[in-house]
């Protein structure tokens, strides 16, 4: 299993560990005296289940199983991919802070890192699209 | 990979950078405000990256990757249907949803989501088996 397979499949699984751990939180709300801003990830915990894990752990098998691009290179553009690893979870860990701290401060800040999050996510997904549109062949 | 894999791979790529748009879009929206329009994109958004994504990505590889009878898929129709019922349902769904066109409409779309897993599911069971046997389980075809 090539290194950013594992990457991509090591760090999907932790997403998916905390997301279940968010999923705990927001029902917790109903039980324990947590804070309110907690509210504010429940876009976030279905979009870490959905991004963080499930489609990160597609990124990952992709890059693997796919058929090869060429023999010289069979991941087909190695940079592009380590880009689109890199973009993805910055902007999954970028909109993760940005969702609650939005709700509990005015500040433009939290805004615009939310904005920042989703042009890296929409790049993330254009750099898997473009390699593995490549690799969706015969052989 | 088979041609009708390639087909349902590449159709969930096409849906994922729309699904993604619409996403990136709304998201943007949530932290710089830009219309509220935006929000429209929502019903397109969940349609696209559910089913016209993460769906239909794992019907197309499991199309490929799934036992097969020796060399033979067995009779492809109707998994070449559901992938025509699976992408219409996706964007009559999330078209309507987003256009607030009638309920009707958003129910055909459903509808027609529905009969794509039906049909999939339908074709894909005979592939779920033993190595060496046939369909539905019968030795050596
Ligand atoms: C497989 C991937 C994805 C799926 C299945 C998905 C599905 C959904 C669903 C079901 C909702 C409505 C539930 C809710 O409001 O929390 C939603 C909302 C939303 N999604 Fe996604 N999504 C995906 C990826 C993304 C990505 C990559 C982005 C941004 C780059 C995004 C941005 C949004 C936004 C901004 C909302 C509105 C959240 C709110 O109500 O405040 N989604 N999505």
């Amino acid at each position: 299993m090539p290194i950013l397979t594992r990457l991509f499949i090591k760090t999907s699984f932790l997403y998916l560990i905390a997301a279940l751990f968010i999923g705990v939180a927001l029902v917790g709300r109903s039980v324990w005296q947590l804070p309110a801003w907690l509210a504010g990830l429940s876009p976030v915990y279905f979009h870490l289940l959905m991004v963080g894990w499930v489609t990160q752990l597609i990124f990952g098998v992709a890059y693997w199983m796919l058929p090869k691009y060429t023999q010289k290179q069979p991941h087909g553009f190695d940079g592009v991919w380590w880009a689109t690893f890199w973009l993805l979870n910055l902007g999954v860990l970028m909109r993760v802070v940005a969702e609650p701290f939005r709700i509990a401060s005015p500040a433009p800040l939290w805004g615009w890192l939310l904005a920042a999050s989703a042009v890296m996510q929409w790049l993330a997904g254009i750099g898997f699209v473009f390699n593995a549109w490549l690799r969706v062949k015969e052989r | 990979m088979p041609k009708l894999s390639r087909r349902y791979v590449h159709m969930a790529f096409f849906n994922l950078i729309w699904g993604l748009t619409f996403g990136g879009l709304l998201l943007f929206h949530k932290g710089v405000p830009l219309t509220p329009l935006m929000w429209r994109l929502l019903p397109l958004h969940i349609e696209l990256m559910l089913v016209g994504w993460t769906v239909q990505f794992v019907l197309g590889i499991g199309f490929w990757i799934f036992p097969r009878f020796w060399r033979s898929r067995g009779n492809e129709t109707p998994a070449r249907r559901a992938f025509w019922l699976l992408n219409i349902g996706v964007w009559t769904a999330g078209l309507a949803g987003t256009l607030n066109a009638p309920a009707e409409i958003l129910l055909i779309g459903r509808i027609s989501e529905l009969g794509a897993g039906l049909l999939f599911v339908l074709y894909v069971w005979q592939r779920i088996k033993p190595p060496g046997t046939g369909a539905w389980g019968k030795k050596r075809v």
